[in-house]
């Protein structure tokens, strides 16, 4: 049994268990068992209120993520794009420029592959690869079990970056700070309505790869329209990862998110 | 591909990392619950499951419904009926000070035409009620 949350690893099944009873079984085998030899005289029909919000168990592990950063004063960022928006090249540049007066830890999350933890370990900050396989999303159980390996100091700064998806991300919770969506300008300006719930999750939209404008048709004044449609709270940074032009009003944000959680006003 | 009880899936390539892997991922959830509650609640079979989903949660119901159909195989819950209660979404409008009907998370308030719009209904995905035995 794991130290983080009680749950045996390597099962796939649930692992939690809403009373607080100290034994730890997997009886899955034995319940369909059950269900598939009962006596045809036996049955009884009857109907039972459950009343349970389907991410219950992602959120209550959210929650104890978000407690575990609130005790330590950190920052913890869910990175959150389509695949290609350049999310990679901004971590390792931002990590560049930060890492020297604060202390970064990474989560990676791709569905294959350790290749984007090894670029993040290359600019010498520790990261951990969590490959989903088929899953398309990071959950909350997930990234409790990778805090147990990176043990991230107090006051530090956590990215997770989320797998490369605009749609399921936005339902998981992990119990960041902030979602913090990438927005490239090659992709076309109406993903913010295109994808909704994404847009309407995260509290900060980084228009990103902006070097790039003069060759596009982008349209950044109608992106930003579209975006706070969804969501009239968000806000936007625009920037290039390549050139640096807008890097430094995305680490002032940082640091000035970093400060707040610091000083446990979040 | 195969689930979580080893039978075969045939996925359509292009959902891998989009919508429908999304609600197989959600029915995977529901399936740990209806297995959880087994014990506290004493059934060993669902023969239907009650889901309230809203329409601002991002779920696409016939992808529901088809995850549904696969996840179940082989579980407490083999051949249960799926029955979905559609909630309408809902949002606080700002300007006018009071709740409008809303269908999509982009929508503007339908009396003033504002985008400041808070969503505070049909945003959920919950489980409401079960039949068992």
């Amino acid at each position: 049994m794991c130290g983080v949350c009680g749950c045996g690893e390597g099962h796939s099944h649930s692992h939690d268990h809403d009373h607080s009873h100290d034994h730890h079984h997997h009886d899955h085998d034995h319940e369909h068992d059950a269900a598939h030899a009962h006596a045809p005289g036996l049955s009884r029909v009857r109907m039972v209120q459950i009343e349970q919000d389907i991410l219950a168990k992602n959120n209550r592990y959210a929650a104890k993520n978000r407690s575990y950063f609130g005790e330590r004063g950190m920052l913890a960022l869910n990175l959150v794009s389509s695949p290609g928006s350049g999310k990679t090249t901004l971590l390792t540049e931002t990590i560049a420029r930060l890492k020297d007066g604060i202390a970064i830890t990474v989560i990676e999350g791709d569905q294959q592959t350790a290749r984007d933890a090894e670029r993040i370990r290359a600019t010498g900050v520790q990261a951990v690869q969590i490959n989903t396989g088929k899953g398309c999303h990071l959950d909350a159980h997930r990234i409790g079990h990778a805090l147990k390996s990176l043990e991230p100091d107090n006051h530090s700064l956590l990215f997770i970056e989320n797998v490369g998806n605009l749609v399921c991300p936005s339902s998981f919770d992990l119990g960041e700070a902030h979602k913090v969506v990438i927005l490239s300008v090659t992709e076309g300006e109406d993903k913010p309505i295109k994808y909704p719930d994404m847009f309407h999750a995260a509290d900060l939209m980084i228009l990103n790869k902006t070097d790039l404008l003069p060759y596009l048709d982008f349209d950044s004044e109608q992106c930003i329209r579209y975006a706070k449609q969804v969501n009239p709270r968000i806000k936007v940074l625009p920037l290039s990862a390549k050139t640096g032009e807008g890097m430094n009003n995305w680490l002032r944000w940082l640091k000035a998110e970093l400060e707040l959680q610091r000083i446990g006003y979040a | 591909m195969t689930n979580l009880f080893g039978t075969s899936l045939h996925w359509p390539e292009g959902c891998m990392a989009g919508t429908a892997m999304h609600e197989l991922s959600l029915c995977e959830s529901v399936l740990q619950i209806l297995e959880q509650q087994a014990e506290a609640q004493q059934y060993r079979k669902v023969k239907t499951v009650w889901l309230e989903i809203g329409a601002l949660s991002g779920v696409e119901i016939e992808a529901l419904r088809f995850s549904f159909d696969v996840v179940i195989q082989g579980s407490l819950a083999d051949h249960a009926r799926l029955e979905i209660i559609e909630v309408p979404g809902q949002a606080w409008c700002l300007p006018c000070g009071r709740n409008v009907a809303v269908q999509q998370l982009y929508d503007q308030c339908p009396r003033c035409g504002s985008h400041q719009l808070q969503v505070n209904g049909g945003d959920q995905m919950r489980i409401k009620e079960l039949e068992v035995e």
